[in-house]
């Protein structure tokens, strides 16, 4: 187990090096840097600030070669903990995204338990009822789950509660907790407002899940072990848990990996829709007017997290499977 | 089993051991999709959504651009096919004409139907000019009102009065292509990488699924909000059309790849690829006549279930302000329109219109795909 | 009663099944399986039940049991099992999901199967798996479970057995892990064994090792075994009674000495004669039986066997089926023995 750990505590590191240099690549990608576009703007305030644009041109390293541009970059976030300034709102990036960055995670992981907890038992019945009504029903619900783009299921729930339901759509709190302190009342206006990110953001993970599960479920569900099981005098119920449910529950796990991502991913799509205090109106905000090392920053964060998630999942699944461990 | 029912009791009476009629591949996977009903009428409802791709001109009464300040925001008219008149009921296609009202207290205008006017629609009617295919010119459309400066929204118009419907065709063509051209450019890069994955194995194979796995244990829409912002504004929209297409097949192409790789790694070790080599054949002749055959099918299957997940990542993309761009009209730059829940209010169908046909596109693709990946295993049951 | 019984004196079987079908519903047609089968097992025997694969032996053995899987069922006959308080019951005419089937699995009849390698749950422990099947049946408490199943796997001879309680299927070798199923199926002393070619998958010393193991296992516990084979060796070592199985009929069944020196349906005829032995000199090739198994859905007409047959009468054979009767020391089915009915 602990070979295990170490290697993929090693797999790691080359993994975040090219995501750092993908993230650098983004940030350089648009034509000229913020600073030639602060310069015009401070030019025709008619503000001249050449001490503060030098130092700020010293510490990012613009204008030299790109290794070192990265260098200074990386430098400072991994001593120092400092992402750059946002050039848009001239605050830290420091100050501007970690309280969405942990609303987006918060959010993903809730998602990702209200994914287990619908497509576990869904996809268990879909298995073991094959080719009934039941299945049926299951299957066309996922289908249309995956054929729905998630923020366009955003946009039908907004419209339907706020047609039918009259209910005020968007933002995690209604307006006028937005700027309370916490409160029992503010938190159940929270848990009245949470659940529709969570669904629309899980539907689509739930929906291709229960077919994971269903599919995983049949391979397991003729093996032979499972006929010893039966044969062994145990109820159709505690067999199926205690040994097919089991052992096709690994690929369950191992799907917090590739799930995580898709997560974060309709996370922020959804929080642009809905007007979620998240990180995607920030990212979208920034990438649209070339605040790059805020919108860097959060691109880098948000993979770094997903892939430290990935890491968990791996070591969850061999933590289960004794076979993996041993391998 | 390779028999048909009436084959069997024809051999059971006529008493003799009954040869199995032997059906080559593709014929057992056309016999086993064939059973698949669903996947049968996905299968027509992609080649028809292919179809209005192609004729999209032909079929969209009016130009994407034509605009129409009287009618901002007006609601669907339904098409009605007879006429009820003084001389009895006669087939005649119409759409009844719109009224304006102006509410001066709430500075809103409303649309309300005008039953007294009846706009006549035609087939095969003359409207604006175009090329058929891109080659023929042409000036006929499939159906439109006779005189082709009626209006008739038969999914409503958007803010500025353009018809719904005609965009939303002609969209299908934008959409459809990125999801083919999409999946080709996934199919050159998975096909290669996991070919070599697979079939070099060492590091050569540890190196690529190192990549892959880089690749997907990133969330894909900050990195493709971060290439796709990258887009110069000013492109043209070819160009943008393009980029977009590549950002979108960067992610499809890492599961195909594994596909590939993993074909190949259990192909490596069957029977029939050895006896093909021992049988003196080169690499590439043991590639090309033995191993890709075998997986064709399968390929295929997975090429179909990309094609949605193009489609979605370009109207995300686009629905987001950062994939395509006008006058480049797609799924997703006309979702775009229904951004905010107060147009969505005053006009429904600019939500439900083109998300009902994205709806449709993706669902028809993915039960075509399921269907092909089940008949790609003629041999199991 | 108008059929007279053969022995009277004869102990009353511990299983008689009598014109069991099991048949499966596929899309493609009906595969009758088995297809009208009758047996006996004598309480402390073994019976040997030998064909070839795709006869139907092992669907017969795991109707027993009421363990096949859809879409394969039971449409006709009777398994009347006599359980040790002296009470008859009829397995055929139970639920398959019923408590009371489940009472009669792994406690009155267990079972074993072929491949020892995938016929243990995968990734739970061997010593969990066994204890897991005592404390379904027996009222103790989970410490005694556990020290029930450490003796008992040292019985059927894994070495270091406390040790290996903790390990997982896959650190086992195959003839480690065919053990280790014994010993799942026999920890609660069942009177019936069903092996389903439990030696198939093992390599040849293992295999005698197994059988060896089962054979002393028998005398010990005093229990019935019923062995499933294709195997000849096999059931020339470990068989009392065999039954001859074809096309999901049994063709002919007696003790072993009668259907080894006197064989009388012409498939056992043939199944002996295809087997090498030792000081007789066979001109050229062995003889093998003639002809493929015929497909699953187009069953003969008549005799199942008549396709193969050297003996094949036209008009008697491809018109009636063959019952099971007496003849001398064996039951067989066929016309060559038995009179031809006078009009089908």
């Amino acid at each position: 187990m602990r070979g295990f750990l170490l290697r993929r505590l090693l797999y790691m590191i080359p993994t975040l090096f090219l995501v750092s240099i993908t993230t650098f690549i983004i940030i350089q990608l648009p034509p000229g840097d913020y600073l030639d576009a602060l310069a015009a703007d401070m030019g025709e305030a008619g503000v001249e600030n050449t001490a503060v644009m030098e130092a700020l041109r010293q510490q990012y390293g613009l204008g030299q070669p790109m290794y070192v541009q990265y260098f200074k970059w990386m430098k400072g976030i991994l001593l120092e903990g400092n992402f750059g300034i946002s050039f848009e709102k001239n605050v830290p990036v420091n100050d501007l995204i970690w309280d969405r960055l942990a609303w987006t995670f918060g959010i993903s992981i809730l998602t990702l338990m209200f994914i287990w907890f619908t497509a576990l038992p869904i996809g268990i019945y879909s298995a073991v009822r094959k080719y009934s009504v039941g299945d049926y029903v299951a299957t066309f619900f996922g289908f249309l789950g995956l054929a729905i783009p998630n923020f366009l299921l955003a946009l039908v729930m907004m419209y339907v509660a706020f047609k039918y339901f009259g209910q005020s759509v968007g933002g995690l709190v209604s307006p006028e907790y937005l700027n309370q302190p916490w409160s029992w009342a503010k938190f159940v206006d929270l848990l009245q407002h949470i659940w529709m990110p969570i669904f629309v953001v899980g539907t689509s993970g739930a929906a291709a899940l229960i077919r994971i599960m269903r599919a995983n479920l049949l391979d397991e569900l003729y093996r032979p072990y499972v006929v010893t099981a039966r044969a062994k005098g145990m109820s159709e119920f505690q067999l199926l848990l205690r040994y097919p449910v089991r052992v096709a529950l690994n690929p369950f796990i191992s799907t917090i990996g590739w799930i995580l991502p898709t997560l974060v991913s309709g996370e922020i799509i959804v929080a642009v829709v809905m007007n979620l205090p998240t990180t995607g109106p920030l990212l979208l905000r920034a990438l649209l007017v070339q605040d790059m090392y805020l919108a860097g920053s959060m691109i880098l964060i948000v993979s770094v997290l997903t892939v430290i998630g990935t890491l968990i999942s791996d070591l969850l699944l061999a933590w289960v499977d004794p076979r993996i461990r041993y391998q | 089993m390779t028999m048909t029912q009436t084959e069997l009791a024809n051999a059971a009476e006529s008493n003799i051991d009954p040869t199995p009629i032997v059906l080559g591949p593709w014929a057992l996977v056309w016999r086993k999709f064939r059973r698949h009903r669903l996947a049968m009428v996905s299968a027509v409802v992609v080649i028809f959504i292919y179809l209005v791709a192609i004729f999209a001109e032909f079929l969209a009464p009016f130009p994407t651009d034509q605009t129409s300040v009287r009618h901002t925001f007006a609601p669907p008219q339904p098409l009605a096919l007879f006429v009820t008149d003084a001389d009895g009921t006669r087939f005649r296609p119409h759409v009844k004409g719109l009224k304006m009202e102006i509410d001066r207290e709430a500075m809103r205008r409303s649309f309300a139907v005008d039953a007294e006017r009846i706009i006549p629609v035609g087939f095969f009617v003359k409207g604006y000019e175009y090329k058929l295919l891109g080659l023929i010119p042409a000036n006929r459309h499939f159906f439109g009102p006779l005189d082709p400066r009626d209006p008739m929204y038969l999914w409503g118009a958007d803010r500025l009065g353009r018809d719904m419907f005609s965009r939303i065709v002609m969209g299908t063509r934008v959409s459809m292509s990125i999801g083919l051209v999409g999946v080709a450019v996934s199919l050159v890069i998975g096909v290669a990488m996991g070919g070599l994955s697979g079939y070099y194995g060492g590091w050569v194979d540890t190196l690529i699924q190192r990549f892959i796995e880089f690749i997907r244990s990133v969330p894909t829409i900050p990195l493709w909000m971060g290439l796709a912002a990258a887009i110069p504004l000013d492109w043209p929209p070819l160009r943008t059309y393009f980029v977009v297409t590549v950002i979108v097949s960067m992610i499809g192409w890492t599961s195909l790849a594994r596909e590939v790789r993993g074909k190949f790694l259990s192909l490596r070790g069957e029977d029939f690829i050895t006896a093909a080599r021992l049988d003196g054949l080169t690499d590439r002749e043991v590639i090309l006549k033995h191993m890709v055959p075998s997986f064709s099918s399968h390929i295929i299957a997975s090429l179909t279930l990309a094609v949605p997940l193009m489609i979605l990542a370009e109207t995300s993309l686009s629905f987001l302000g950062i994939g395509l761009q006008p006058p480049l009209v797609s799924w997703g730059t006309l979702l775009k329109e229904a951004q905010n829940i107060r147009s969505i209010i005053e006009a429904p169908w600019l939500l439900i219109a083109p998300g009902s046909v994205i709806v449709v596109a993706v669902l028809a693709l993915n039960f075509l795909g399921d269907g092909l990946r089940d008949a790609a295993d003629p041999y199991s049951n | 009663m108008t059929q007279p019984t053969p022995i009277p004196t004869e102990p009353a079987p511990l299983l008689r099944i009598a014109g069991l079908k099991t048949h499966f519903f596929t899309d493609d047609g009906v595969v009758k399986a088995v297809d009208g089968v009758d047996l006996t097992v004598e309480p402390g025997k073994t019976l040997c039940v030998l064909g070839e694969s795709g006869c139907g032996k092992s669907i017969m053995a795991r109707s027993i049991l009421r363990i096949v899987d859809r879409p394969g069922r039971i449409v006709g006959g009777s398994i009347t099992y006599r359980a040790a308080d002296g009470r008859s019951v009829d397995l055929a005419a139970m639920s398959p999901t019923s408590a009371a089937i489940r009472q009669i699995r792994g406690s009155d009849i267990a079972m074993i199967f072929q491949e020892p390698m995938t016929s243990l749950g995968p990734i739970q422990k061997i010593g969990k798996q066994i204890v897991e099947t005592i404390l379904l049946h027996r009222r103790m408490s989970k410490a005694e479970a556990k020290e029930t199943a450490i003796e008992m796997l040292n019985r059927v001879g894994i070495p270091r057995p406390r040790e290996r309680f903790e390990a997982y299927p896959f650190e086992l070798s195959g003839g480690m892990r065919q053990r280790a199923m014994i010993a799942m199926a026999l920890c609660c002393q069942p009177r019936l064994l069903i092996a389903d070619e439990p030696t198939t998958a093992l390599d040849v010393t293992t295999q005698a090792q197994i059988l060896d193991l089962i054979a002393d296992l028998k005398e010990e516990f005093g229990m019935a075994v019923m062995l499933i084979t294709h195997d000849l060796g096999v059931v020339a070592e470990v068989a009392e009674d065999v039954a001859v199985m074809y096309l999901g009929k049994v063709v002919e069944k007696g003790d072993v000495y009668s259907i080894f020196e006197e064989p009388k349906h012409p498939y056992t005829r043939a199944l002996l004669e295809s087997v090498p032995r030792l000081g007789v000199r066979h001109a050229g090739r062995l003889p093998a039986i003639e002809g493929m198994v015929p497909h699953p859905l187009v069953r003969p007409t008549g005799c199942p066997f008549r396709t193969r047959c050297r003996a094949f009468m036209p008009g008697i054979c491809d018109v009636h089926q063959p019952e099971l009767q007496r003849q001398g020391r064996t039951d067989v089915a066929c016309f060559l023995h038995n009179p031809v009915p006078a009009h089908g």
